[in-house]
């Protein structure tokens, strides 16, 4: 089976759970052709080939540096065709999640998005993915001969990195105009702390935490494990932390090595946002609190007492 | 303003998921259904349309008879109209977004709302399908919408780490995040009145899935873990068991 993969790039930086796909590709398939739309990026291109990927295709030209959901869409599905590609795979971010839909329906594909395993059984190619905010899976067959699946990200590693090289080559789509119909004008990114989808370790608080000016002891312990801060709905609701932190079934899913729950009841629409991480913490002054039966360890105590202590603690281990 | 709000029947977020029979899909017995959350903002965005630039609202949704009930939660809170696509509920996506597709192509529709994602199967394709399948533009899960009187769109959604400013014209496909509105509750009014809103109902084409389902399990039971102690005490022995057994630190 030929397996392309679409990589994504944001002013130049290549996303991690985009390398996390073309090794999932690469493993499973014997290899695969990224694919990267954007500014000419030259030698990171090349790079690729560290994760799997034997040839890179860098898609350039006017208007194709910034997001535009239908350019991205006719220009990818092109290359797709071109190379006559039966496996097609994305990271499930939030590009992917906008625009893997149109490219499905561009190449008369089936979809199944956010995936948590991927395998190969002589040719068929059998995805498990959550449901019910992972209160269920279901293991899926695509029934069309392009199938495209999108991968949820930090749950497919990278793997062993070599220093092998990507053969780069280029390609300058057809576009006018009209293909640019929705087009990104402006991106801002928040300084500072990463995103809780993209971090290894999240500490979050929630109600517990008694007020908004308590996030500083969060944010201390944060900066010791350089972790990401997340919410539970409760204090996003009430306005002491952003929409873009919560955590849960209308929030984000995260799957991080290490999350740290302080002062979170542990609600059912919680879990289903971070049950799938890898090591849960919790720090409860409620014994019978809800989060203890998903937690892999837990306090029962006040946050603001056990919070300052443990980031003490961690700083001596890990020596900051 | 043609304005046509799509909405998913889904089950409760407190719903305690058994597989059915089948061993495929769940089983709905006993099972309390729900207007899609994600779909409330978009209820409320083509509300706030048609308030501002006048028009009207239809609720679209593709199923059978039960979905009704979920298609006058959407009249009670003010949509004007609904309309049922009558197909079997086992749609995947694809089967969704062409059903809706084929429907509306000739019903010239200014705008057709969704939410980001329909919380039973969590898909996030149905509004990115419509609008290939109509020649629309689309943006998913935004947060932020500001129309000018040409038709012009500004819109505003999170990435990763930060937001996209992005603009489009009508007609197109947007859909819609938690944070863009607050959706209004339905008061006795509407509720009252929602009984009386026609519901207009169609046939789907035979569709056969292209995602199909080999099988639904439920995940492995986690053991309950350990409660290292109370207090600051216990503090010491959870950054060991974090260094040491877990190895996450
Ligand atoms: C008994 C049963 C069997 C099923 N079998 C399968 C199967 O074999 N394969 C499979 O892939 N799926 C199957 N499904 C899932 C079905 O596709 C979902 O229930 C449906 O709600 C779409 O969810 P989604 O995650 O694909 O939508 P998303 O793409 O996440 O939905 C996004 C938005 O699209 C709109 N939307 C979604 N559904 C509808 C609708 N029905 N009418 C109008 N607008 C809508 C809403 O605005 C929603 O917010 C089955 C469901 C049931 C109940
Ligand atoms: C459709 C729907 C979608 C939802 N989506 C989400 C979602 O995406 N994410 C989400 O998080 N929720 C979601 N919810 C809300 C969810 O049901 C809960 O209301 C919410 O998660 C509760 O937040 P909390 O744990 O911060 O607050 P609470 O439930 O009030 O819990 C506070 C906890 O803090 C503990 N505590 C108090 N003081 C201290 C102290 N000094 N030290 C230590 N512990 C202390 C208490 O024992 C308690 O366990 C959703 C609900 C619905 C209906």
């Amino acid at each position: 089976m030929k397996a392309i993969v679409f990589v994504e790039q944001r002013d130049g930086n290549i996303k991690k759970s985009s390398c996390e796909a073309i090794h999932a590709a690469a493993s499973r398939f014997g290899s695969c052709t990224a694919v990267v739309i954007g500014p000419d990026l030259g030698d990171a291109y090349a790079g690729l080939g560290a994760y799997g990927a034997s040839k890179v295709i860098a898609v350039t030209g006017d208007g194709l540096e910034n997001y535009s959901v239908t350019a991205y869409a006719k220009a990818f599905s092109g290359v797709v065709q071109e190379l006559g590609a039966d496996v097609v795979l994305f990271s499930a971010t939030a590009m992917a999640k906008d625009l893997a839909p149109r490219v499905a329906i561009r190449l008369d594909a089936a979809l199944a998005s956010d995936c948590t395993e991927l395998t190969v059984q002589g040719d068929e190619v059998i995805a498990t993915r959550p449901v019910y905010a992972g209160k269920a899976f279901i293991t899926v067959t695509l029934a069309t001969p392009v199938k495209i699946f999108s991968l949820r990200p930090n749950v497919f590693t990278i793997g062993e990195t070599s220093d092998a090289q990507a053969e780069v080559e280029k390609r300058a789509p057809d576009l006018s105009d009209d293909d640019f119909v929705v087009r990104v004008v402006e991106t801002k990114m928040a300084s500072g702390r990463k995103d809780v989808v993209e971090a290894d370790v999240i500490v979050s608080g929630g109600r517990g935490m008694g007020a908004p000016e308590n996030w500083r002891l969060i944010e201390e312990l944060a900066d010791v494990l350089d972790a990401a801060t997340g919410a539970s709905r409760a204090v996003v609701d009430a306005g002491w932390r952003p929409h873009a932190e919560q955590v849960g079934q209308t929030g984000k899913t995260v799957a991080p090595s290490l999350y740290i729950a302080c002062g979170i009841s542990g609600a059912i629409q919680h879990l289903a946002g971070m049950s799938s991480s890898k090591c849960i913490v919790a720090i409860n002054k409620d014994p019978e609190a809800p989060i203890f039966k998903v937690a892999d360890y837990g306090i029962i105590g006040d946050v603001m007492e056990v919070l300052p202590a443990l980031t003490n603690e961690i700083k001596s281990v890990v020596g900051k | 303003m043609n304005i046509f709000v799509c909405i998913s029947h889904v089950p409760d977020s407190t719903t305690k998921v058994r597989v059915g029979p089948s061993g495929k899909e769940i089983d709905e017995e006993g099972v309390t259904f729900i207007l899609n959350p994600y779909d409330e903002y978009a209820v409320e965005a083509a509300l706030q349309m048609k308030e501002k630039q006048g028009g009207e609202v239809t609720a679209v949704c593709v199923g059978n008879d039960a979905v009704k009930e979920t298609i006058r939660k959407a009249l009670a809170m003010g949509v004007d109209k609904g309309l049922l696509i009558k197909a079997e509920r086992s749609r995947d996506s694809f089967g969704i977004a062409h059903a809706i597709a084929d429907t509306l192509r000739d019903r010239s529709p200014d705008v057709i709302f969704c939410g980001k994602q329909s919380i039973d199967y969590d898909s996030s394709q149905v509004a990115g399908m419509l609008g290939e399948l109509l020649g629309f533009p689309s943006v998913s899960a935004i947060v932020g919408l500001e129309v000018d009187g040409d038709g012009n769109i500004t819109l505003e959604r999170d990435i990763e780490g930060g937001q996209e400013i992005s603009k489009t014209k009508l007609p197109a496909v947007l859909s819609t995040d938690k944070g863009l509105n607050e959706p209004r509750y339905p008061k006795l009014q509407g509720i009252m009145a929602a009984k009386r809103k026609p519901i207009e109902e169609t046939e789907a084409a035979p569709y056969e899935n292209r995602v199909q389902v080999m099988e639904m399990r439920l995940p492995p039971a986690k053991d309950a873990g350990k409660i290292v102690g109370e207090g600051v005490d216990a503090v010491p022995e959870l950054v060991k068991l974090l260094h040491e057994e877990a190895k996450v630190i």
